[in-house]
């Protein structure tokens, strides 16, 4: 059965500032889709309000017709990583199980086959090695992996991932697309925040463009198109065709 | 070991002995949590309001109990109104709210009272606990422990990842007030013990103790706990041999042991970093 996310008419601002202006679009499943933008073009924004994370001026959010709010066991965020304090005094392991909570629920504990799901999708991710570290231990790439791994043990159906692949190495970033791209054939709908330019099409199946307003939203190669990144950029984005050429 | 023998022989000194270990047991646990939320100063600010909560009691002639815990619980609520709806942040509501707590606190007081029960509440006196303070601490001590166990990943989650925890709905909001209202019990139930202006050391410096020593947030708590508790039995030993008031010479040996740990902690202490570094460079 196929899913629908559909965003209505979304307004959010930050202390009288407008930050999200009636945005609407709407995707099915089985996409891997970027919210692309310039900086402070409110994609962060968008994905918080999408999550109920932050309160609308105005807008819905509905998965099949329904409020979002009666979906959130089957969704996984994945936070900037700028967002957690790697200090915190917990291993990759329990980093991991914390992915089980939403389904245990209040007062039941992780068990142990709650463990050892976790240990599975460290390996699915490759860090398994790392397992009884601290989680500042590691590298950036490392980091956004293991936190990709507790995504995965919320045995979730629709993702949000904000900016994963800001300051990681290129082997992560691989292992990374290559799990996004798997749940996206296993019919999921996952939502990548993204900045960077050059990896649109390899990565994307479907976009959302916006600069405080939607721009654009569909396939990429709808989307992505000059006139629309002129527009969203307010400025022209000469790497296009460079960009086309190395596709 | 006369102090052992003293211990079996005097009723007082048994009820402060129990008292001092369950309030350090529970400043650990919730000192964890204060310091991993970034919530130190918060800490500070509800031990220093409860102190006008006391004197109305005191005034009204009802245990200091209830009046505590409004004050303590008015306090935070004021700090997040004040952020949440203002340009301040939230260190200067902290202090902006506290004082003012603390100085009609003071006035209270000495209206309503003697000054030396101004000097208890403020600096402790373990050994002028009462059976009915004791049993008040174990009944307080007993709530924060089963809330914590009970609660224990929510808590987790909520001071990790606030946001992960908000997405997949848990109330993130009650949480944070629930964890003042726990904070406000333990620094009641700490009054006697240490006094409310030196709470903070028992909240803080035992909790960064054993975050210095580990990675593990379940064995920080009991870390603390016991660095608390042991703490407090120290303060207990001085007050009862050499006369001093408990709050400070408390206060002091948390900082003793923490100190400790920041010289010899194995994987954060300054001098095995820089040993470490030592032999790096020789390698190199």
């Amino acid at each position: 059965m196929s899913d629908i996310i559909s965003v209505k008419d979304v307004s959010v601002s930050y202390f009288g500032k407008q930050v999200l202006e009636n945005v609407s679009f709407q995707f099915t499943s089985g996409h891997l889709i970027g919210i692309l933008g310039p900086n402070g073009a409110g994609k962060s924004t968008l994905m918080k309000a999408m999550l109920g994370l932050i309160p609308k001026d105005k807008g819905s959010i509905e998965i099949n017709s329904k409020p979002i709010k009666d979906f959130r066991k089957r969704i996984a965020y994945v936070p900037q990583r700028s967002n957690i304090d790697w200090n915190f005094p917990i291993t990759v392991r329990d980093t991991v199980v914390i992915g089980t909570y939403p389904k245990l629920g209040l007062l039941r504990r992780p068990k142990k086959e709650d463990k050892d799901w976790a240990m599975q999708c460290l390996e699915q991710v490759g860090m398994q090695d790392f397992a009884s570290r601290q989680i500042g231990e590691l590298s950036g790439g490392q980091q956004q992996r293991v936190f990709l791994a507790r995504a995965l043990a919320q045995k979730a159906d629709y993702f949000f991932l904000d900016e994963p692949f800001v300051g990681i190495d290129v082997s992560s970033e691989e292992v990374i697309i290559g799990i996004l791209k798997k749940l996206q054939n296993e019919g999921k709908i996952v939502f990548v925040v993204h900045h960077d330019l050059t990896k649109v099409k390899n990565y994307f199946d479907e976009l959302v463009l916006i600069n405080k307003q939607l721009i654009d939203a569909g396939p990429v190669h709808k989307v992505f198109q000059a006139e629309n990144m002129t527009r969203a950029y307010e400025r022209p984005v000469l790497m296009l065709n460079d960009l086309e050429v190395q596709m | 070991m006369e102090f052992l023998n003293d211990l079996q022989t005097y009723a007082f000194l048994q009820k402060a002995f129990v008292t001092s270990i369950m309030v350090g047991i529970i400043c650990g646990v919730i000192g964890s949590f204060i310091i991993l939320r970034g919530m130190a100063l918060m800490g500070d600010a509800i031990s220093h309001a409860v102190l006008p909560g006391v004197a109305i009691s005191y005034m009204l002639g009802i245990n200091y109990f209830y009046g505590a815990v409004f004050t303590g619980i008015l306090t935070a609520f004021g700090i997040g109104a004040i952020t949440q709806n203002s340009r301040i942040k939230s260190d200067s509501s902290i202090g902006l709210v506290f004082s003012a707590f603390f100085a009609l606190g003071i006035i209270l007081i000495t209206r309503a009272g003697s000054a030396t029960d101004l000097t208890q509440i403020l600096f402790g006196n373990v050994l002028a606990v009462r059976t009915s303070d004791m049993w008040l601490t174990l009944a307080i001590g007993s709530i924060v422990i089963l809330v914590v166990i009970l609660f224990y990943k929510e808590l987790l989650v909520s001071s990790f990842d606030e946001t992960m925890a908000a997405a997949y709905g848990l109330k993130v909001r009650f949480i944070h007030y629930a964890i003042m209202f726990l904070l406000t019990l333990v620094t009641v139930a700490s009054l006697q013990t240490v006094g409310v202006i030196l709470v903070v050391s028992m909240l803080i410096t035992p909790a960064s103790t054993a975050y210095l020593l580990t990675n593990r947030l379940s064995v920080m708590v009991v870390l603390a706990s016991f660095f608390g508790a042991f703490s407090a039995v120290i303060g207990l030993y001085f007050s009862f041999e050499y006369n001093m008031p408990s709050g400070p010479v408390i206060a002091l040996a948390t900082t003793a042991l923490f100190l400790l740990a920041f010289l010899f902690s194995p994987k954060q202490g300054i001098i095995f970093r820089k040993i470490q570094a030592f032999n790096r460079k020789k390698l190199a």
